[in-house]
């Protein structure tokens, strides 16, 4: 986002007044909305990551509803897949990168010492923006996680285990008869299946995607976002994305964030019909982002 | 005027004509109204007026160097009364080689019969005209050349592709001097191996299990003694490099792996060049290193486990051959290792992989057409390879796969074969030639390979 930009939006909200001193204190305000929930599958309290000397996230605390999809919109560069990569610990393998705060996954704080973070990973599964498939056949892709985790003893169990996992992410029909080939041969919007189907295949509880339709064509993205619907009957889903219409045709709740902060989270209805905050009102309503 | 004398003058001349050619291009711009309305930027202009100038000036020059020697010898020769001259080819060249030695006073003039002392007289005359005529024909070629070449410019002119298209014949000689060279080596060893396989049949050199080319020399024996087996001198290139191979490849895959891996950037940023630096020990280092240190601490080693173990092992020669190749493997395995994408590594450790298991079953499946084009290229380092084997391995041509035991290589023999006082063309020294020829194929084909297989693996992720 550029500055002009958002001096623009922070002049159009409110005329009149010190545009900058306006941003700031609009970013200091607590989150707006409903960021805790009832029936939560993960709690985060007071969260802030450094990459080194610099702050990525701050104080952000959001509550990731059971069997819910919540989406993460904001500005590029506000922290949305930083904050995404916190929740499986995935920015362990960052160098530099530190992670501060509380994370529940089912009242199991995810930082603790005893907590591994492997184990962690195996339960709250991740899809990358880009498709990102092993130079392995398709078969392989997808028996990768459970023969590394034990799942399937036998042959025949793999086998079944692949197929349910293709069946769920809608690709058996297209891959049914070329198993064996290499998954990188696929189109990109398959591939991204292909993903989709190999983090399911270890049977996660959480499944977090950073932008996973960002690489695909509108008919690829509509194959998923279906997808995601019929995921979420059975899975908890996080999902990054920088088209508000994805966020409002999948998800159930929108998270907003802006600079590192977490600005509003409600009902994805709410967010998008009457937002109450007036960065996420500039943005929705596409004045910057 | 010196050869010295008349390069500078012309190297002169070639800026004067840039400078000149450069200016009146300005001036032709000037009427015009700037340079914008010229073909070329004045850049082109100069250089090509300097190519104009400078380009036959060189060819002439360097025709004149080749050619100046013969034509002035024989003009030598025929300037004698007939006899003088001797008569047979031997003898007329030692006349004249005395003749030319006499002309720049290495040998006395006293000692000398008068004929050659007049003969030396007229070589000198001669060069000193020769050396006077080149110089203003090549100076007269360079001028001319200026003048002609600024003659026909004109705003319109493509002074920058012609100066492109000179540029791109240079360049093109350039390269083909590489690829000219490579071919005059094969071809000349070609050769010789040919005459080396008249001598001795092709089947007996490639399947013949003993080799001891000392018996042949003896006339009567020529080809027939069959004691130009190759076989043992391959086993033993073979069992070397292999030895070699089995140290070089895991060392130096796992230190690629950890330095790519697991390694901060610090401890990497010491740790690569670090590991580089054994590529700069000269092998004759790692020679007397394995000579003396190694090979006899095996045979104590074998000594004290009831083993006997020759002085000079294969073991030895193996051992050191695969420390000293340790850096090619792990420089190119590192290269191929640090290519793999770093989403192949996040797909894997979010699928909840450890690091070793994302190593084991991504990281080492993606990169392994280029380990393998990395260990094909230290294979034919190793298999060209002779300080090292010929201090620590000896000279013995025996048929064994046992590495406990003195062995030779192909070097190794190529280089004894042609030590010492030879006839040319006896098959003793043909031999090397031939030996020559199988290595070059046997590498070739190697790199062949690994080139294939590194640009495979290339586009696996472009
Ligand atoms: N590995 C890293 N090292 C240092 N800084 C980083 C690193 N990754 C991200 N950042 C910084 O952290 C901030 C948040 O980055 P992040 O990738 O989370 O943004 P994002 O919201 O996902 O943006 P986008 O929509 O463009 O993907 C940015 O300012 C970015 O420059
Ligand atoms: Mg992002």
């Amino acid at each position: 986002m550029t500055t002009a930009a958002l001096d623009s939006a922070s002049a159009a909200a409110a005329p009149g007044r010190h545009r900058v001193t306006e941003l700031s204190e609009l970013l200091t305000q607590r989150t707006t909305g409903k960021p805790f929930v009832d029936a939560a599958k993960m709690r985060t309290r007071n969260v802030n990551v450094y990459y080194g000397e610099k702050q990525a996230i701050f104080d952000v605390g959001l509550d990731i509803g059971r069997n819910q999809v919540i989406a993460m919109i904001g500005p590029s560069g506000c922290g949305k897949s930083t904050f995404l990569r916190a929740l499986n610990r995935m920015n362990d393998t960052v160098v530099g990168c530190r992670v501060t705060g509380e994370f529940l996954l089912d009242d199991e704080d995810i930082y603790a010492p005893k907590m591994d973070p492997v184990a962690l990973r195996a339960r709250v599964g991740m899809v990358f923006q880009k498709p990102n498939p092993f130079p392995k056949s398709i078969y392989d892709n997808v028996a990768y996680g459970a023969k590394l985790h034990g799942l399937a003893s036998r042959r025949i169990e793999l086998d079944e285990v692949v197929e349910g996992s293709l069946r769920k992410a809608g690709l058996w029909e297209e891959v049914k008869d070329r198993l064996v080939q290499p998954g990188t041969g696929l189109s990109g919007g398959q591939q991204q299946r292909l993903c989709i189907a190999r983090a399911i295949a270890i049977n996660p509880e959480v499944i977090l995607m950073d932008e996973p339709c960002s690489a695909l064509d509108p008919i690829a993205t509509a194959r998923v976002e279906e997808l995601i619907a019929e995921l979420a009957e059975n899975y908890t889903i996080a999902i990054v994305t920088h088209s508000m219409q994805q966020a409002a045709r999948v998800s159930h709740r929108t998270a907003y964030f802006h600079l590192g902060k977490l600005i509003e989270v409600n009902d994805t209805q709410m967010v998008f019909t009457s937002p109450q905050h007036e960065l996420t009102e500039a943005y929705i309503t596409g004045r910057f982002g | 005027m010196s050869l010295v004398n008349l390069i500078i003058t012309l190297a002169l001349l070639i800026a004067a004509a840039y400078f000149w050619a450069h200016s009146r291009s300005l001036a032709l711009a000037k009427p015009l109204g700037g340079i914008r309305h010229l073909h070329s930027l004045p850049l082109y202009y100069g250089l090509r007026g300097a190519i104009w100038c400078g380009l036959p000036a060189l060819v002439v020059l360097c025709l004149w160097l080749m050619f100046d020697d013969p034509v002035v010898q024989s003009l030598v020769l025929a300037g004698l009364p007939a006899d003088a001259v001797p008569a047979g080819p031997a003898e007329r060249s030692l006349f004249l080689s005395t003749v030319v030695n006499v002309a720049s006073g290495a040998l006395p003039a006293a000692d000398q019969p008068a004929a050659v002392v007049a003969a030396a007289e007229r070589y000198n005359a001669l060069r000193g005209t020769g050396q006077l005529l080149v110089a203003v024909i090549t100076l007269g070629v360079a001028i001319s050349g200026l003048l002609w070449g600024v003659r026909r410019m004109s705003p319109q002119l493509r002074a920058r592709q012609e100066v492109e298209r000179v540029f791109r014949w240079a360049l093109l000689a350039c390269a083909s001097i590489a690829i000219f060279a490579t071919l005059g080596i094969v071809v000349s060893v070609l050769f010789e191996s040919l005459r080396f396989f008249e001598a001795v049949p092709l089947t007996d050199f490639l399947f013949g299990l003993e080799w001891s080319p000392q018996t042949a020399i003896r006339a009567d024996q020529v080809g027939s003694s069959g004691a130009f087996g190759a076989v043992p001198l391959f086993m033993g290139t073979l069992l070397i490099s292999a030895i070699a191979l089995l140290v070089a490849v895991p060392v130096g895959l796992m230190s690629a792996i950890y330095l790519g891996e697991y390694a901060g950037s610090r401890l990497r940023n010491i740790a690569k060049p670090a590991l580089e630096i054994l590529a700069g020990v000269p092998t004759v280092v790692y020679g007397f290193f394995a000579a003396l240190s190694v090979a006899p601490f095996i045979r104590d080693l074998g000594a004290s486990l009831g083993l006997s173990v020759s002085s000079e092992s294969a073991l030895a020669a193996g051992l050191v051959m695969g420390v000293m190749i340790i850096p090619f493997v792990s420089s190119l395995a590192d290269d191929v290792i640090t290519a793999v994408p770093r989403s192949l590594r996040d797909g894997s450790l979010a699928l909840g992989a450890t690091r070793s298991e994302t190593v084991k079953k991504v990281i080492i499946p993606a990169a392994l057409p280029g380990i393998v084009g990395g260990v094909l290229l230290a294979a034919s380092r190793a298999i060209g390879e002779t300080m090292i084997v010929v201090m620590a391995a000896g000279m013995a041509a025996k048929l064994t796969l046992n590495p406990l035991e003195a062995v030779t290589t192909v070097t190794v023999q190529i280089v004894t074969l042609l030590v010492g006082d030879q006839e040319f063309d006896s098959p003793k020294t043909l031999a090397a030639f031939a030996l020559g020829l199988m290595l070059f194929l046997i590498t070739l084909l190697l790199n062949v390979i690994a080139l294939y297989i590194v640009k495979k693996y290339r586009e696996l992720y472009d």
